[in-house]
């Protein structure tokens, strides 16, 4: 059915149902596959239907969500076809039967070997001269566990490196962060790992776990409720959409006005919530923002790029200044304050000065997110931010100031407010503990430098992702290829023989010898040796947790590919292998340490981690009530599964935790949130000279079609052809003074890289600013980012700064994509 | 697209100058089948000609005008859009028409004169109606479809023949 686009196949009312959760962002919308048989069709009449509804009719807006992407025809490996259909769960109550343009392509982007996924990856694939050659997993293990097992008995575990992901939904999930972390950690035993978005074992919150909040401490509902909802470098209408469509946009528009009087009573202004946005940009959320709650509502906050921390630092200031701040809450239940307001102190005039912002402003939106109204009572405050924040400058000392504000005013552990990262992925971490310091290593400049002899690129690709990319890069490039001069040479070798002629290119000439394991050959996969086909959600069973701590069970409907497999097991093949050869040669001791992975199925591997959290050592995001948790006890609780920790199992259900620290006491050792001392601390220096060398700031970020590093999308028309190369928006006197009109190809370069991209102008952008879409698969924003890091090993990708220049026009782009407005108003 | 043989599919003669109402009998596949004899359907779906002159005439960039199409629970709108686009007709190849259900979940979508683009109260889509529809931001996944208009310089008529993309609310966009 490849030239008919007005049509869809009508399930069967005995069409195949199961729960899937979208394998995209951390909203984790909830959705229904219906599966039947390829050449059977339903009838339009509600009784002869999977979904009860007259086709016969044209449906009413509203009602459903149905298109020709949300359909796919596919073959399970028996050779049967079969359709299926993906869409929304009306029922869910995260996404309310909202599907995003991301999430409603879930069909779209499942296998069809004649459709839009066909390059997905089959079998293993060993690079061999000059050519990529299809091989088996015996063959592709024998080389990887000969090469590990090797490099382990003579180098150590510091040597085999890893960029692997951490994260829930496709390329991660609990089951699949526990095969990888147990086979890095406990077996391989290495602290050489670095995570799919960064360039260490780090975390993106250090300051907020420090500090002994938990940096998803809310439930979506909490932003129905709020009066005030203050984002923080984030801009949720394009990248948590649904939660802003379905629990923001409900409280900016007034709908909850009679729930917080409910639930409230006399302790909520009763009125639509207004919103308060932190963001140098103004970004389509701001502009949608003012439509929704009118622009008296909405406070933009357009503040200087990476002056967020002097922002926080500044309001904390006058609202303790006022006496606004909750002192019996911070008496009872905190520590380090006075300590915390000494160090951090900023009038409002050097506030309004570091950030641009005018004093009257500042004032105004501490009115309206802290000032107790006249009844006392204290307005709830609910705090969302996100990279703006994370990749920001200096994210230790900036996420901490946000939590100080928010602890301040108790805006933590109250229904309708918190403090949370918004999240990007859906989060699914279950592991042994990493073996490493903190600090951890810098994976990448390790790289760079030469060390490690071999790095498994696992769910991620840092080729399109990473800081200080060009260099990364050519280094990588550099070594792979002597490994690939080296296996060129070896003809007819066994695997044996072939392990050691690699492992002489990675020891004595400096090559590094690169396994990439995924969907797809990705960009990465230009640089590697071997590759090992993956699965994603659908194709194996899968648990995530949402960014309000949700874990649903997305349910297997088909086969993977060829002979992909869940992560775990091939974590689990890749362990048992090594496991194999120590046990050849008697050494009892390393074979110990790789066992434990006799699993056939992704749900052993559930139940050896995530379900063990409490007896085990493991770091689980479970928690010790992890083993309440089943997969026949999730399968029953649907798509709204159950917030995480689990209280209880009762009456057939789990019942979970909506809000944390509504007692007051915080993940410390003495219960206590610690106030943190965060003083503005300006720029880095390698930054500061990046700003004043280069004309515009290159902010960077997502955009709502394209979901991470385009795997999918580069694929399907409807987002690759939106966006060919990266856009790039830029103020309209800048472009016309350098004679760019939207359509162009622009040159982005710098004192670290160069790239390409599609200019888009945009007179919401302001002069001397720019945004490009990040990780994109044609132009790489990373490629102007330096390689600063803060403290804890995290980038300030936000931070780059460069020159735009023409480079010339291609026809093609400037006729078919689009250039209108983005901003709603 | 190719049109079916209307008569030979027992499907209505199709006049109609007026902008508001096309009036027919819908004819479901079921009863088509039972006045047919025997044979395969046609992959093509049978979409009825309409007649859009008077409309085109009367078209103006302050001014788009409002039609259904193929039937009564279908409402489209055309615009003359001041610049060649794809799938304009007319002399400048300008007049364009679209379904305005939204392709996400069916909210009527309003016109912006202002910058040519469809727009959605509901989850705030944004489609760009000089490039076929397709969505500038927003939740849908497939472009607004565009409504395939024929012009005759000749005599100046212009006629509505099909639909490019499936609407909101139907699994085919003949009922």
């Amino acid at each position: 059915m490849t030239t008919v686009n007005d049509r869809l196949p009508i399930p069967p009312t005995n069409a195949a149902k199961s729960n899937l959760v979208c394998h995209f962002c951390i909203v984790g919308c909830g959705y229904h596959v219906y599966k039947w048989p390829a050449n059977k069709e339903g009838g339009r009449a509600p009784d002869q239907n999977a979904l009860g509804l007259d086709l016969r009719e044209q449906q009413a807006p509203l009602l459903m969500t149905m298109s020709t992407a949300m359909h796919n025809v596919i073959t399970d490996r028996d050779g049967k076809r079969y359709n299926i259909l993906v869409l929304p769960d009306k029922e869910c109550v995260v996404n309310k039967g909202l599907s995003s343009t991301r999430g409603g392509k879930l069909a779209t982007v499942m296998y069809n070997p004649n459709g839009l996924t066909k390059e997905r990856l089959k079998h293993p694939r060993l690079f061999m001269g000059d050519e990529w050659l299809d091989t088996s997993w015996d063959y592709a293990l024998a080389i990887y566990a000969g090469l590990t097992k090797k490099i382990l008995d003579e180098a150590g575990p510091d040597q085999v490196m890893f960029n692997c992901f951490d994260h829930g939904g496709a390329g991660g999930g609990f089951e699949n962060t526990w095969g990888t972390g147990k086979l890095m950690f406990s077996a391989i035993q290495t602290q050489m790992v670095r995570i799919h978005n960064r360039p260490a074992y780090n975390s993106e919150v250090h300051s907020s776990r420090d500090m002994g909040v938990g940096e998803l401490n809310n439930a979506y509902e909490d932003a129905e409720l709020a009066d005030v909802i203050c984002t923080i470098g984030n801009n949720p209408f394009e990248t948590q959409t649904n939660y802003f469509l379905a629990h923001w946009a409900p409280n900016l528009d007034g709908t909850t006005i009679d729930k917080k009087k409910e639930w409230f009573g006399e302790e909520t202004d009763g009125v639509a919530g207004r919103i308060v946005i932190v963001d140098p940009r103004r970004t389509p959320t701001v502009s949608i923002s003012e439509y929704i709650a009118g622009a008296d509502n909405v406070l933009h906050l357009d503040i200087q790029p990476g002056t967020d921390n002097a922002l926080m630092n500044g309001l904390l200031t006058y609202v303790a200044d006022q006496g606004w701040h909750d002192q019996e809450f911070i008496a009872a239940s905190t520590s380090g304050f006075d300590d915390m307001l000494a160090a951090n102190r900023l009038t409002l005039e050097e506030t309004s000065t570091i950030t641009g912002v005018p004093v009257e402003k500042l004032q105004m939106a501490a009115e309206w997110m802290f000032k107790p109204r006249e009844n006392g009572y204290r307005p709830r405050t609910m705090f969302a931010y996100e990279k703006g924040v994370i990749w920001g400058n200096n994210n230790y000392s900036t996420i901490g100031s946000i939590v100080n504000l928010a602890l301040a005013t108790h805006n933590i552990g109250r229904r309708g407010t918190g403090c949370s990262r918004m999240g990007g992925h859906q989060e699914g971490y279950a592991r042994p503990p990493y073996p490493g310091p903190r600090p951890a290593p810098y994976i990448d400049q390790e790289i760079i430098k030469g060390n490690g002899q071999m790095l498994t690129v696992w769910g991620c690709n840092a080729f399109q992702t990473t800081l200080n990319a060009e260099q990364y890069r050519e280094e990588v490039y550099r070594r792979a290829n002597i490994v690939k001069e080296a296996m060129a040479q070896a003809l007819g070798a066994t695997p044996e023989e072939m392990v050691d002629i690699i492992y002489k290119a990675v020891t004595e000439d400096g090559g590094l010898f690169i396994t990439v394991i995924d969907l797809y050959a990705t960009a990465f996969a230009d640089a590697a040796h071997l590759l090992l086909p993956a699965a994603h959600p659908g194709e194996m069973n899968l648990t995530s947790m949402n960014g309000e701590r949700r874990i649903r069970l997305s349910e297997k409907f088909m086969d993977p590919p060829g002979s992909a497999k869940p992560d775990c097991l091939i974590a689990a093949d890749i362990a048992n292998a090594i496991k194999a050869l120590y046990e050849a040669e008697g050494n009892e001791e390393m074979a110990a340490r790789f066992s434990g992975f006799d699993w056939t199925t992704e749900e052993d591997a559930f139940e050896d981690g995530f379900r063990r959290a409490g007896v085990a050592e493991i770091d689980s995001q479970g928690g010790p009530t992890g083993d309440l948790v089943t997969y026949e006890r999730l399968r029953a609780m649907g798509n709204d599964g159950v917030q995480l920790p689990v209280v209880e199992y009762t009456d057939g259900k789990l019942i979970g935790t909506e809000m944390l620290y509504t007692d007051g006491k915080f993940s410390t050792d003495d219960g206590l949130a610690h106030f943190l001392p965060t003083p503005w601390g300006g720029y880095a220096r390698v930054v500061e000279e990046q700003k004043e060398k280069y004309r515009f700031w290159i902010n960077n970020g997502r955009t709502n079609h394209m979901w991470q590093t385009a795997y999918h999308d580069r694929f399907i028309p409807f987002a690759n052809d939106r966006y060919p190369l990266t856009p790039l928006e830029l103020n309209p006197d800048d472009a016309a003074e350098l004679g760019i009109e939207s359509g162009d190809v622009v040159e982005v370069y710098n004192n670290r890289g160069a790239t390409f991209a599609l200019a888009y102008v945009e007179p919401a952008i302001k002069p001397g600013q720019a945004f490009m879409m990040f990780g994109h698969h044609r132009g790489v924003a990373g490629d102007l980012v330096t390689e600063w890091v803060d403290e804890n090993i995290v980038p300030y990708y936000k931070g780059a700064w460069a020159d735009i220049r023409k480079v010339g026009v291609i026809s093609e782009y400037k006729e078919t994509v689009t250039f209108k407005s983005r901003r709603y108003v | 697209m190719h049109k079916q043989t209307v008569s030979r599919r027992g499907f209505l003669k199709l006049g109609g100058a007026t902008a508001a109402t096309v009036g027919f009998v819908a004819i479901t596949p079921q009863m088509a089948a039972a006045q047919e004899e025997a044979t395969a359907p046609n992959v093509a779906l049978p979409y009825p000609d309409v007649d859009l002159t008077d409309l085109a005439t009367t078209v103006t960039s302050e001014a788009p005008q409002y039609f259904n199409y193929p039937d009564d629970s279908s409402p489209c709108i055309m615009l003359k859009l001041g610049k060649p686009a794809p799938g304009g007709v007319g002399p400048d190849k300008d007049i364009v028409a679209y379904s305005v259900m939204c392709t996400h979940q069916g909210c009527p979508l309003n016109y912006d004169a202002q910058t040519n683009t469809l727009k959605c109260p509901c989850h705030y889509s944004i489609f760009d109606a000089e490039l076929g529809g397709n969505m500038v931001i927003g939740s849908a996944t497939v472009p607004v479809p565009q409504v395939e208009l024929e012009y005759d310089e000749a005599t100046g008529a212009v006629r509505a023949t099909g639909l490019t993309g499936l609407l909101y609310g139907r699994v085919s966009n003949i009922l």
